[in-house]
């Protein structure tokens, strides 16, 4: 089949099932950087111990003969089981977790409890004149909670980037 | 102790022999001591000593690309290692299988900056098809067995095992070939059957259809070549070659148009850019074959057939992609085109070949052999006409000789023809040679150089007079850096920077010191008896000619130009194609 040769850059959200064995990450991140791809989230565990297969999760952008390139590339990798394109390959969730930290007294703190209520964000720690959020959902709410965040004394965020995973019945 | 307890080296050398390896090119070395050790005590592997790490995967090249089985280095650590990655890039450029045994320092060392110490995996990762570093004695006959299954099946590549001197003392029990098998890694050999009837439909409904075939043919393997050959007749449709593709299609057969890209012919860069239906067979669409990407054959239905997918879409977007081993995929094409008894159109093909024949008539090599200086294209001629009637091989190394070699040198067989195409390694012909002619005692192998690129590894020299092997060094000495200087004449205003050698050695003496024998040609009457005597000879030799410094080779497609703008060496000077701004930046 054809392929469609438009030049717009979409972003993708791309699993991989790889052999969980030494040096297989830094194959797919050479991978990506050895010939120019972008990444914009990447994650990484073990899902099957048994089989130590782990699974990663890529968010990346291109063109679709560039997407098509790097789904190529990376099921060439010998230690790759499967690659899939969960943007193109029907609908999916995608999740991420966020731990902020906000530093701050009086009615600014009790504004950033307020809005973490709103957005449903848990407190895992907090001292007199600091929080540690826990928050979980897509990309895009993560980004406006950080965003409201600002101005109330965020002094630090850790994410783990995008996971994914088909809506449905069927595995990878 | 059974009989399959043996220590980690005795393993290695027990693996190479049940893999059926006959020669193995390497350099000893601290780390791979047990390995030798182990190699002193049996004769079921001859070593051939290399001078230089370099050197022995070059050579493994030579006898893979010649013989269509995997070439074997052993090579230690550190040093080793790194002396052997421009060959290992060369191999995974040009697809050739090759497997690299390296020493490592031991297990408890690594990553203590020991003596000798290199993050090999780390450093061949990128220039690798796959590697592997054993941490347990008792994988690691699976694992070398794994790395030939991987470096010779789909698209063949080179494949490292990085061997921990502990490891190599240690004690394991050893495993054959027969049990090995991989989880994950399973080329797919047979193409889409839909896909492929709609390619031979395409071909079949075709006014100026061309086959454009490269290195995935000759690495199919011999039946390739053969089916390619039966459906070009059988079609009556013209082919052209890559580089790496030459030899899969007889030269001399009519239907043959030369090989294509920046330095191929005429005829076979017009019928590319003007058909319109393209089947490349094993071919990638690589800058030097296209040219200019958006010019590149605009009104043309494509169909790639390649092992790898992906090659495919990845510069050209092609069609009809049909992913599968080039042999079985052209075999289920000459059945689907039987069965449903096509047959080209009659007169639209004699228009074609009408068309095709106007541009041949231009004869775009045509050179004029004049005066006292010997041209490079009069000597490749000579080599040409004198050697034809023998089963003959050729490498090269990389250069202006190179593309000369390409266009004069004809190729009836496929692997007859060992040059660096991808990477572009000066430095690869003369340890190509000395694995070509291992593998092929008592054929003529020559290696077409030039006076620069032969300096990159002439202390393989050595390494053939002490293994008898008669290569032959032809080199084209033009005193520059030929194709530097032609580049520099047509891109940088004939500012020829650091391309001139201005202090060669005696080539003839060179030969002498190193105990094979130096002939030299000056003029072009000398040419033949001077080849007469190179081929008579049954030691190395080495054959300085002197030819003309100027001359350019041509035809050529400026960088960032298309197919039908070459420049030519007869050409209008008004009207040749120049190199624009944007060219300018391109390799």
């Amino acid at each position: 089949m054809a392929i469609a040769t438009d030049q717009i850059a979409r972003s993708h959200t791309i699993a991989i099932l790889v052999d969980n064995e030494a040096g297989v990450l830094a194959r797919v991140i050479g991978l990506f950087s050895g010939r120019g791809y972008n990444i914009e989230s990447l994650t990484v565990a073990e899902v099957d111990a048994g089989r130590r297969v782990s699974r990663i999760t890529v968010v990346t952008s291109g063109t679709p003969m560039i997407i098509e390139q790097i789904k190529a590339q990376l099921s060439r990798l010998v230690p790759v089981h499967r690659v899939s394109d969960l943007t193109v390959e029907g609908p999916r969730v995608e999740r991420e977790l966020a731990l902020v930290k906000v530093a701050g007294k009086g009615e600014t703190r009790v504004e950033s409890l307020r809005i973490a209520d709103i957005f449903r964000a848990r407190v895992v720690d907090s001292t007199n004149t600091s929080f540690v959020f826990e928050l979980t959902g897509s990309a895009e709410k993560l980004n406006a909670f950080i965003d409201l965040m600002r101005p109330l004394g965020l002094v630090d965020v850790s994410r783990t980037g995008i996971v994914a995973i088909s809506r449905g019945p069927n595995p990878l | 102790m059974s009989e399959t307890q043996m220590t980690g080296a005795e393993m290695i050398v027990k693996a190479l022999a049940d893999q059926g390896v006959e020669f193995v090119f390497g350099y000893p070395g601290g780390a791979v001591l047990p390995i030798y050790d182990a190699l002193f005590k049996t004769n079921s592997v001859r070593h051939i000593l290399v001078r230089h790490e370099q050197g022995a995967v070059h050579s493994a090249e030579g006898y893979a690309r010649s013989t269509g089985k995997v070439g074997v280095v052993l090579v230690t650590s550190g040093p080793g290692a790194t002396n052997a990655v421009t060959g290992l890039t060369d191999a995974l450029m040009d697809s050739i299988p090759i497997v690299c045994l390296t020493g490592q320092v031991a297990t408890h060392l690594i990553g203590n900056d020991a003596f000798q110490e290199a993050d090999t995996t780390g450093i061949t990762r990128p220039c690798t098809k796959h590697n592997y570093l054993v941490k347990d004695v008792n994988q690691l006959a699976r694992t070398i067995h794994e790395a030939f299954y991987v470096a010779r099946t789909g698209r063949p590549g080179p494949v490292v095992v990085d061997l921990p001197k502990d490891i190599q003392l240690s004690l394991g029990t050893y495993a054959g070939p027969e049990k090995v098998s991989h989880r994950t890694y399973a080329p797919r050999m047979q193409g889409d059957t839909r896909a492929i009837e709609q390619a031979v439909e395409l071909l079949a409904n075709a006014k100026k259809p061309i086959f454009y075939s490269g290195g995935g043919v000759i690495n199919s393997g011999d039946k390739a070549s053969e089916l390619l050959t039966k459906f070009v007749r059988m079609t009556g449709y013209p082919i052209t070659n890559t580089l790496m593709g030459l030899g899969a299609y007889p030269a001399s057969d009519k239907q043959f148009l030369g090989m294509l890209g920046m330095h191929g012919t005429y005829e076979a860069n017009l019928a590319m850019h003007q058909c319109d239906v393209m089947l490349c067979v094993g071919a990638r669409f690589d800058d030097r074959v296209t040219g200019r990407l958006d010019a590149f054959s605009p009104n043309s239905k494509k169909i790639h057939i390649d092992i790898d997918p992906s090659s495919v879409n990845k510069n050209v977007a092609v069609d009809v992609p049909i992913i599968g081993d080039v042999a079985t995929v052209l075999e289920a094409m000459i059945d689907v085109w039987q069965k449903r008894s096509y047959k080209a159109d009659p007169a639209a093909l004699k228009q074609w070949w009408g068309q095709i024949g106007e541009w041949r008539a231009r004869d775009c090599l045509a050179f004029r052999q004049e005066g006292a200086i010997i041209k490079p294209q009069y000597a490749l001629q000579r080599l040409y006409e004198l050697t034809k009637g023998q089963d003959t091989f050729i490498t090269t190394e990389v250069g202006q000789h190179q593309m000369w070699a390409a266009q004069f040198m004809k190729f009836e067989k496929p692997n007859r023809w060992m040059t660096s195409g991808g990477l572009g390694t000066m430095g690869y012909g003369l340890p190509a040679a000395i694995g070509v002619q291992l593998a092929h005692p008592g054929k003529l192998v020559v290696d077409v150089a030039g006076e620069a690129s032969i300096l990159m590894n002439i202390q393989e020299l050595s390494t053939a007079v002490q293994h008898r092997l008669p290569v032959k060094v032809f080199i084209l000495n033009n005193q520059y850096m030929g194709m530097v200087r032609q580049w520099q004449e047509l891109l940088h205003g004939g500012r020829y920077s650091e391309s001139y050698t201005a202090a060669l050695p005696d080539f003839v003496k060179l030969a002498e010191a190193f105990h094979a024998v130096g002939l030299r040609a000056t003029k072009p009457e000398e040419m033949d008896d001077v080849i007469k005597e190179m081929m008579a000879v049954d030691r190395p030799v080495v054959v300085d000619v002197a030819v003309d410094q100027k001359e350019n080779c041509y035809p050529m497609i400026p960088s960032g130009r298309a197919h039908y703008e070459m420049i030519l060496a007869d050409g209008d000077a008004q009207k040749q194609p120049t190199i624009t701004d944007a060219g300018l930046a391109l390799v």
